[in-house]
C-alpha cells in the first residue's frame, strides 16, 4: 500500500449512515493505511459503525442548525485540510448532498475533482476508473495536481464490509466563516409514501419504459415488484414524462442497481439506461420489438406485448403465494 | 430581476460519440443546445417574467466558431448571450470552467443564476457548485419547483425519501432537474428575433484569467479500454407462455 491516507465522507441518514458511505469505507479501508471519516448530525451514534467498516477517526461537523449540508460541510472539510494535512485523497458517495460538499470543497481547496468513478486501485498512487459512452469503454484517470484529489464514487462501485474495527474515535470538525454562501435553509422535509426496499438495496427490480403505453400501466410494474419483494425501477423516458419521480430513474443519471434479478419490462435498452443496470447477475426483459438493444445483455428475453405478459405473470405469481 | 442561465453546447448525445486522441470527447460535429440547459432557459423566462421586469443572460464557455445552440436560447426568449472562447480552454477541467464562467457571470451581478444540475456530454453534475462557492453565493441544487418571493428564493429540493423545501436569500445559483418547467418551442417571430440580438465573444485575456488557465488541470486520462461486454441468454416469442418462461427462470435462480 503506498496510500497512507484516504478520508471519506460520510453522510448520515435516519441515525445510520447510508449505503453509498459504507461502501465507501470499505472501499478506502482496502487501499490505505489510515481512514478517517467526516460527518454531521449525531456522530456518537454512528461511531460504532464507522469503526466498524474501517474508519478509525471520525470528523463530527455537528449539528448544522437546518443549512443545506454542501456549505458548512465543506467548510469543516477545508479547515481540517489545514490543521491536519491534506489526505491523499477524499472519497465522497455520488449523492444530492455529497456532490454539493465536492463542488464546494473543490473550489475552497483548488482541488480537482473526479466525478462518476466507479473503481478504484492502487497504481503507484490513486487510480479512479470511469464508465464513459454509456458504460461501453472505461476511462482510467488520476491526480497530477497536489493533494488531496477528490473523488465522487458512483454507489455500488464497491461491497460495503465490516472489518471488525472497533468504534471511530470521535474528533470535532469546527465550521469556518461561511459568510453568504451558507444561507440555503431547509425548511421542511417530505417523504413520498415507499413500501418494500429501496431501489438500491432490493434483490428483485422491476423496471418500466415508455413502451407500458401511459402512466397508469405503472401499477403493473409496482405490483409486480410488490409480489417479488422488490423495488419497482424506471426508464428516464417515463421520469421526464412525469409519469413517476426520479427517484426511480435507473441509468446514467439516476441509480445503479445490482440486483439479483432485473426485470426490464416495455424498456428499449439505451446505453445511458444500460449502464446503470447491466450489473445485474440475471437480467430478464420482455419487449415487443425482437430487436431491442436490451435483449443483447438479457439472459431471458420474451418477445412480447407488457399488457399480455406482465398481468399473467401477476396472476403466476399471485397463485404461489 | 437579472438571471443568467450557464448554457452549454454539446455534441448531439443521441449521435455517436468518440474521443480524440488527446482522450477529449470529440467535439468537432455540429454543437446543439444541451436539452438540460432547456429547462433553466424557460424557469429563467418565466421567473422574469413573474417579476414584471428584469431580463435572461445566457452565459456559455466553449467554441465559438457555431452558436447555434446559444441562439436557440436566444429564440426563447433570453435577451443576449455571452460566450468565453479561447483556444487555451480545450479540455477545461470543471473547476477551470467555473473559474472562467465565474469571472463572466460576476460582471453581470444577477439576481440569480441556473444551471442544470448535470451536463448531457461531462455530467460532473460540480460545476455550478463549484461557481457558487467562486462567487460566494448559496446555492441549492435538484430543484423540481422554483418560486420567487422578492429577494428570496423557494426551492422544492429533491432527496432520496422526497422532497424538501429549501429557501435561500438572492443572489443564489439554483440547480434545476429536468421537469421543473415545460420548455417552450422557439416561435418563428423569437427565431426571426434571435438573428439580432447580442452574441458577446469573450477571451481568456479579456476576463484578465490567464493564469487560471496556466496552471491547467489537476488531472489526467491514463488510458481507455473496452468494457467487458455482457452476452445475452434465450429469447423466446412469447405465444401465451412468456410469464411461465419467466417463473421457471425465477425459480432456477431461486428468487420466488
Ligand atoms: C445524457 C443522457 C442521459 C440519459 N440518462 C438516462 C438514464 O439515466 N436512464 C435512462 O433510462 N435513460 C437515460 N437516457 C435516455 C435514453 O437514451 C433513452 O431515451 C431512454 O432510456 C428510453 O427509455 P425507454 O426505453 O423507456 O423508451 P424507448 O426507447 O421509447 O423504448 C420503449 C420500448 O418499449 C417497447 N414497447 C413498446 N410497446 C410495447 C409493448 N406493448 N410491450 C412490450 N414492449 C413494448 C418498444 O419496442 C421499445 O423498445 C439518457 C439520455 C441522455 C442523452
Ligand atoms: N462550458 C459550460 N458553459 C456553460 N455552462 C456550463 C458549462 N459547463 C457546465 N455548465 C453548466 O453546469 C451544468 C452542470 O455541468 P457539469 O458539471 O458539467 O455536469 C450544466 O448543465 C450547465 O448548466
Amino acid at each position: 500500500m503506498t496510500l497512507s491516507s484516504l478520508w471519506v465522507l460520510a453522510e448520515p441518514s435516519n441515525g445510520s449512515l447510508t449505503t453509498g458511505s459504507l461502501e465507501l469505507l470499505s472501499a478506502a479501508h482496502a487501499l490505505a493505511t489510515n481512514v478517517a471519516a467526516i460527518t454531521w448530525g449525531d456522530a456518537n451514534a454512528v461511531a460504532a459503525l464507522a469503526g466498524e467498516y474501517g474508519a478509525s477517526t471520525l470528523y463530527s461537523v455537528g449539528d448544522l442548525g437546518g443549512a443545506l449540508p454542501g456549505a458548512p460541510v465543506a467548510s469543516a472539510i477545508a479547515r481540517l485540510v489545514e490543521s491536519h494535512g491534506a489526505p491523499d485523497a477524499i472519497l465522497i458517495p455520488t449523492s444530492y448532498d455529497g456532490r454539493d460538499v465536492a463542488g464546494r470543497l473543490s473550489a475552497k481547496l483548488n482541488a480537482t475533482v473526479l466525478t462518476n468513478v466507479t473503481g478504484l486501485a492502487d497504481n503507484a498512487g490513486l487510480e479512479t476508473e470511469h464508465p464513459i459512452f454509456g458504460g461501453t469503454q472505461s476511462a482510467f484517470a488520476r491526480f497530477t495536481g497536489s493533494a488531496p484529489g477528490i473523488v465522487v464514487v458512483r454507489a455500488k462501485s464497491f461491497a460495503a464490509e465490516s472489518t471488525g474495527g472497533s468504534p471511530a474515535v470521535v474528533a470535532a470538525a469546527p465550521i469556518g466563516d461561511l459568510g453568504a454562501s451558507g444561507e440555503a435553509r431547509v425548511l421542511a422535509s417530505h417523504v413520498e409514501e415507499r413500501t418494500g426496499p429501496q431501489l438500491e438495496d432490493a434483490a428483485v427490480v422491476v423496471s418500466g419504459g415508455r413502451g407500458l403505453g401511459s402512466a397508469d400501466k405503472y401499477a403493473l410494474i409496482e405490483e409486480l415488484a410488490g409480489l417479488l419483494k422488490g423495488a419497482a425501477g424506471a426508464s428516464r423516458a417515463i421520469v421526464d414524462a412525469g409519469w413517476v419521480p426520479y427517484s426511480r430513474q435507473v441509468g446514467q443519471t439516476g441509480k445503479t442497481v445490482k440486483p439479483t434479478v432485473y426485470l426490464a419490462c416495455a424498456i428499449s435498452g439505451a446505453t445511458q439506461h444500460m449502464v446503470g443496470m447491466k450489473g445485474s447477475k440475471n437480467i430478464v426483459a420482455v419487449n415487443k420489438d425482437p430487436d431491442a438493444p436490451i435483449f443483447q445483455i438479457a439472459d431471458l428475453g420474451i418477445v412480447g406485448d407488457v399488457n399480455s405478459v406482465l398481468p399473467a405473470l401477476i396472476e403466476a405469481l399471485r397463485q404461489r403465494a | 430581476m437579472n438571471v443568467v442561465v450557464c448554457a452549454k453546447q454539446i455534441p448531439d448525445p443521441a449521435a455517436p460519440q468518440s474521443l480524440e486522441p488527446s482522450n477529449n470527447l470529440n467535439r468537432s460535429g455540429k454543437l446543439i443546445l444541451d436539452e438540460a440547459d432547456t429547462y433553466g432557459v424557460e424557469m429563467a423566462l418565466q421567473l422574469v417574467d413573474a417579476a414584471g421586469s428584469g431580463e435572461v443572460t445566457v452565459v456559455s464557455m466553449g467554441a465559438a466558431a457555431d452558436v447555434a445552440g446559444l441562439r436557440n436560447a436566444l429564440a426563447m426568449g433570453a435577451a443576449k448571450a455571452v460566450i468565453v472562447s479561447d483556444d487555451t480552454l480545450r479540455g477545461a477541467d470543471a473547476l477551470t470552467t467555473a473559474k472562467v464562467l465565474a469571472a463572466a457571470i460576476g460582471r453581470l451581478e444577477p439576481d440569480l443564476v441556473l444551471a442544470a444540475t448535470e451536463s448531457s456530454d461531462g455530467y460532473t453534475g460540480t460545476l455550478p457548485v463549484q461557481l457558487a462557492e467562486l462567487l460566494d453565493l448559496p446555492s441549492i441544487t435538484f430543484a423540481k419547483k422554483v418560486t420567487v418571493n422578492g429577494t428570496t428564493i423557494n426551492v422544492e429540493r429533491q432527496t432520496e425519501a422526497g422532497y424538501d423545501e429549501v429557501t435561500s436569500p438572492l443572489p443564489a445559483v439554483v440547480t434545476v432537474t429536468a421537469g421543473v418547467v415545460e420548455p417552450r418551442y422557439a416561435s418563428f417571430k423569437g427565431i426571426m428575433a434571435a438573428k439580432s440580438k447580442p452574441v458577446e465573444v469573450l477571451s481568456v485575456a479579456d476576463l484578465g484569467l490567464g493564469d487560471v488557465v496556466a496552471a491547467g488541470t489537476g488531472q489526467a486520462v491514463t488510458r481507455v479500454v473496452a468494457a467487458e461486454a455482457r452476452q445475452s441468454g434465450e429469447k423466446h416469442v412469447d405465444d401465451g407462455d412468456g410469464a411461465q418462461k419467466i417463473v421457471a427462470f425465477l425459480e432456477s435462480i431461486k428468487v420466488i
